[in-house]
């Protein structure tokens, strides 16, 4: 199967368990797992090729300009991980099926829980470090969905939160860092960063580019001082924690520097810090499991213990400590995941994990308690159980490790550490297994059914399997991975039995299995002891960091954002003028190259309208209506200057715009006071007034020096006229820019007007949906009405103007590819003939007659617009490629077909619906019932009611 | 002429601002419409100015044709700036009917005594 589908397949199964969920849980249940196991099926297909040493791969350009591909490669360590993730999450969906109880929405679970498992597969797959990226975000996201599926309880968010904001701030600095990596190496595919260790450590960039992506390894993986998230992140079903916290997410971090090895390790910045690191991981978290009463608590900080372990094993930078890591993933990952899901057991069925309250309950819960025998002696390392295998290699290279030329140390404090995971391990048993029955549970417990005990007895059967016969067991695809990891170099005969002879490991082991049952003897009188001792609490310092940050940034923001408007526009104006004017002292200017053209009377009196008609708007702006008026002539003088200026087509398309926005302004006007008060002093107005004028002057200056001189490179424009009538097929050639040459850029602009049309529209509903409805209809108008709000004459011109209008609209619309015009300006043309009936008849009688919802015609100008670009994908051409060709049927002329006027259709439509139903939104404010309007038109006799005009005023 | 249009490219720009900082929300919708003439006069402007020039192809004769890719560029932005002009208006009506003020700066009564801004 190829990797693209094993990778995909989580995420396509996604989608099932939330849509199935309807047909009950077992069918959400079987539709993850049938999943789950499909992609399992194709992981191992593939697995006879990489157990024999070969890489599969599949690869795709993505944005090859960004380095991002979507490469996939499958060696052994990423067949490790992935059977992992695929082979533990079938358990996980079987458990998580009985686990979950009837009110918990489950479709939602297998859905975060398939999304986290693509997210999973992905990071081990990915041959590019960018695509590990986005992976790796995604496994943060979906983990924070998972940790956070109880939403009722407080804990269950908090640390959602907490691990969100570990895991993710970790991923940040991992971004630096694979970047840094991509950049010394000049390649972002792991397969080429893996080949080069020399340049990647000789350069100056290795140690930045190593802590940055350690930072992220770590707080994936729980590594002190980032170890904090892993026991809050228990709040999350059981299901959740065996999966995530035990055997998968936790663990990627240990698979990106066991998939990094090769490069980073083996020199002393990577030993001094991943190994100590590790090893006061290792120490911290078992010494902290044998104080907690939590069940899962215990599990969790046993969890950060074991992933210190193999941390530091995978910072002694050898080969053999390599092999061991690898081997003890492999041995966590099944009697932990065991022993989570028998805790979720006893919380199912005694109503709690508390340790204190458990007791005795071997002979009530024979199943569970075998179980979490053989799980619990692995992880205290007693032979025969896998987890001795792994221990006993474990400290066979601590043996072997100096730090700071001490001999003792790391051994030594190896030995500290598993004593006191055998004590855990132990205390797991003895409290919750051993001693006498209690009465007090607060339910009676009892052993489940085979849907909750199958999963884990079957990792315990692997537990005892593999400690028997490691060799053929997992000796394959441990030396695959092994053999992944360790890179080019040959992979050291390791030979992994229970007896190896009276060995320096075997006597640490019994001094460890010895000092932990000591510590057990002893547990109540140090547990009093640790209670009792004032230790940082991680949670309060998270929190209190938190919460800095939060008064920090808050702070920081009151004093940038006061909420006033005025004073936000102004700084952006003042430091754009100044960062121009440092632009225009530094730079240098050239002389100017074009001559300045003569101006004839016409422009020189247009510009006498224009700055008089700007003069007086900002003089008289308190007078609303009247800088409207001006504004208008401001608007007129701008679109006879495009037409002066060679630009028919904008000077079409500004005096249409100018109508409709003049008419949005006055509907929007009738609303708002008449007047603008005077409130601002002088000195502030003059103040303004000075940053206007300097900008004003910027501006036009910059305009002014720009068109004194010629283009500096070549225009692309040349190459639209030269192309336009050849390659477009139309003579207008702004109008085959629109459509064809930067069609796609057209598409997005009726979209992004499409948009701002609903916005208005759903504004306008929130609005009057609201308690200002009432004071609409309320109100009484502040400006004196005009006594026949439908004259005759006008609603009579307006009539017969529509389809003449509508003729133009369509004449404009359909000369457009070769002359002046084209769908923009007959769409403004079309709405304004439409306008005219709601100006002249009223807003009810142009409603009733509207037989089109406007939403309709933006949607169908959008969708016309993409259909025409998608046909051409039929003939093999990129989206938006246009045809065209000329037609001669006897007697008509000779014309021109153009897919491109199909697209102009579409941009007609969309402008027309969006104009509309922007100004229709606005009318309905001012809609009343009152109004008579179905008898806008008093012409007909027939009519027996009496008009009614003015009661309405 | 070209004076003639910088200096009036520079005036709308003026006026436009001048009327953005004011405290109502009319003043500054008219100054954003004031600055969106100013914006599409610049821009199209970069296409540099031709007289009798248009970029509609004549067959029969080799004539000068002005830049076309401005007014492209021009032409959709007076239609989407028409599209903003319209949410913005929307925005204000509908602010200043739920709270009956026209005000934009939305600092506390206490603080805007003491505020010139």
């Amino acid at each position: 199967m190829s990797l693209f589908l094993i990778a995909a397949l989580p995420f396509l199964g996604a989608l099932f368990p939330a849509l199935l969920i309807r047909a009950g849980r077992n069918a959400a249940a079987a539709s993850a797992g049938f999943t789950t196991l499909l992609a399992f099926i194709g992981l191992l297909l593939n697995a006879p090729a990489v157990l024999r040493g070969e890489v599969v791969q599949a690869r795709l350009d993505w944005l090859p300009g960004l380095g991002l591909n979507a490469n996939f490669y499958l060696d052994g360590l990423g067949l490790l991980f992935a059977g992992l993730i695929l082979g533990i999450g079938l358990l996980i969906i079987l458990y998580a099926r009985f686990y979950l109880s009837r009110e918990d929405p489950m479709g939602q679970f297998y859905t975060y829980l398939l999304l986290f498992q693509g997210a999973m597969v992905g990071i081990v797959l990915s041959d590019n470090i960018l695509l590990l990226l986005v992976f790796w975000e995604l496994t943060s996201l979906s983990s924070f969905l998972l940790i956070g599926y109880w939403k009722h309880l407080p804990d269950g968010r908090q640390g959602a939160r907490m691990a969100l904001a570990v895991t993710g701030s970790g991923g940040l600095a991992m971004i630096g860092g694979m970047l840094i990596l991509g950049h010394i190496v000049g390649s972002y595919d792991l397969t080429v960063i893996l080949q080069h260790k020399e340049l990647i450590q000789d350069s100056p960039l290795y140690l930045p580019a190593l802590i940055l992506i350690l930072i992220g390894a770590f707080t994936k993986s729980a590594q002190f001082p980032f170890h904090f998230w892993l026991p809050h992140a228990m709040a999350a079903p059981t299901p959740v924690s065996a999966y995530l916290h035990s055997a998968t997410m936790v663990k990627a971090g240990l698979f990106l520097m066991a998939r990094m090895w090769p490069v980073l390790a083996g020199t002393e910045a990577w030993f001094y810090i991943v190994a100590t690191t590790g090893l006061i991981t290792m120490v911290l978290g078992a010494v902290i499991a044998l104080f907690k009463d939590d069940l899962k608590a215990l599990l969790a900080y046993s969890t950060v213990s074991h992933l210190g372990l193999i941390t530091m094993l995978l910072g002694f930078g050898t080969k053999t400590a390599a092999i061991a890591a690898i081997f003890h993933i492999i041995n966590h990952a099944t009697f932990k995941a065991a022993l989570f899901m028998s805790a979720g057991i006893i919380d199912h069925s005694a109503h709690t994990r508390d340790i204190k309250r458990l007791g005795g309950l071997r002979h009530l819960m024979p199943i569970t308690f075998t179980i979490v025998v053989i799980a619990s002696l692995s992880m205290a390392g007693i032979p025969p159980l896998n987890g001795f295998l792994s221990k006993e290699m474990m400290l066979q290279e601590t043996v072997t490790t100096l730090w700071r030329d001490s001999h003792y140390l790391v051994p030594g404090l190896a030995v500290f550490a598993a004593m006191f995971s055998a004590a855990y391990s132990f205390r797991y048993i003895k409290h919750v297994f051993l001693g006498p029955q209690r009465h007090d549970y607060p339910a009676q417990p009892h052993d489940p059914g085979i849907g909750l005990w199958l999963a884990p007895a079957f990792l315990a059967l692997l537990v005892v399997a593999i400690g028997l016969s490691p060799n053929i067991l997992s000796g394959p695809v441990v030396s695959a991975a092994a053999a992944a990891v360790i890179g080019d170099g040959e992979i050291p005969q390791f030979d992994v039995k229970l007896w190896h002879g009276i060995t320096a490991p075997l006597m640490m082991s019994l001094a460890a299995v010895t000092g932990g049952l000591a510590l057990l003897w002893g547990h109540s009188a140090l547990a009093r002891a640790w209670n009792a001792a004032r230790r940082p609490e991680a949670k309060e310092i998270f929190d209190a960091l938190i919460g800095a940050a939060t008064r920090f940034s808050q702070r920081l923001t009151d004093t940038l954002h006061n909420g006033s408007i005025t004073r936000y526009a102004a700084i952006m104006v003042v430091f754009t003028t100044a960062i121009s004017l440092y632009a225009y002292q530094s730079g240098v200017a050239a002389a100017p190259t074009r001559a300045v053209q003569d101006a004839g009377a016409m422009p020189i009196l247009g510009w006498i309208c224009l700055v008089l008609a700007t003069i007086f708007i900002v003089l008289d702006h308190r007078n609303r209506l009247l800088a409207l008026v001006l504004i208008g002539v401001v608007g007129l003088i701008v679109s006879l200057s495009f037409n002066y200026l060679s630009a028919p087509d904008l000077a079409l398309t500004q005096i249409s715009v100018e109508v409709v926005t003049i008419i949005l302004m006055l509907l929007a006007l009738n609303f708002l006071p008449k007047d603008t008060p005077v409130e601002s002093a002088i000195s502030t107005r003059l103040r303004d007034g000075g940053i206007a004028i300097t900008a004003g002057a910027g501006v036009g200056g910059l305009i002014y020096a720009l068109m004194t001189r010629d283009f500096i490179a070549p225009s692309i424009s040349e190459f639209h006229l030269a192309n336009s009538y050849k390659g477009g097929g139309g003579t207008n050639v702004v109008n085959v820019i629109l459509v064809d040459f930067r069609g796609y850029d057209t598409f997005g602009e009726i979209i992004v007007l499409g948009i701002a049309a609903l916005v208005i529209f759903a504004l306008t509903e929130a609005i009057l949906g609201s308690k200002v409805s009432a004071y609409l209809l309320n109100r009484k108008p502040d400006l004196p009405q005009d006594g026949d709000p439908h004259p005759l004459m006008m609603v009579i011109a307006t009539r017969v103007m529509m389809p003449l209008a509508l003729m133009v609209a369509a004449y404009i619309f359909f000369r457009g590819h070769n002359l002046p015009g084209g769908g923009f300006i007959a769409g403004l043309i079309a709405a304004i003939a439409m306008l005219m009936q709601y100006m002249a008849s009223g807003f009810g009688w142009a409603a009733e007659r509207q037989r089109v919802y406007y939403h309709g015609i933006i949607g169908s100008g959008v969708l016309i617009g993409a259909t025409t670009g998608m046909a051409a994908w039929l003939a093999g051409k990129p989206f938006l490629t246009s045809a065209f060709g000329y037609l001669h049927w006897p007697p008509l002329e000779e014309f021109e077909w153009a897919t491109a006027a199909l697209f102009d259709l579409g941009v007609f439509l969309a402008v027309v619906g969006a104009v509309m139903l922007m100004l229709e939104s606005l009318a309905r404010f001012a809609w009343q019932p009152g109004i008579q309007s179905e008898h806008a038109m008093d012409i007909n006799p027939a009519r027996d009611d009496a008009p009614k005009t003015e009661e309405e005023a | 002429m070209e004076i003639l249009f910088a200096s009036a490219v520079g005036i709308l720009t003026a006026a436009g601002i001048y009327l953005i900082l004011r405290k109502r929300t009319f003043p500054v919708i008219l100054g954003l419409s004031l600055l969106t003439y100013g914006v599409n006069l610049f821009l199209f402007a970069t296409g540099r100015l031709m007289v009798n020039a248009p970029p509609v192809l004549n067959k029969y004769a080799e004539v000068p044709y002005t830049d076309p890719l401005p007014q492209a560029l021009v032409l959709t932005a007076i239609v989407i700036s028409f599209g903003m002009t319209a949410v913005v208006v929307m925005i204000a009506l509908g602010a200043y009917l739920s709270a009956k003020d026209d005000q934009i700066d939305m600092i506390e009564n206490t603080e805007r005594a003491g505020d010139d801004a």
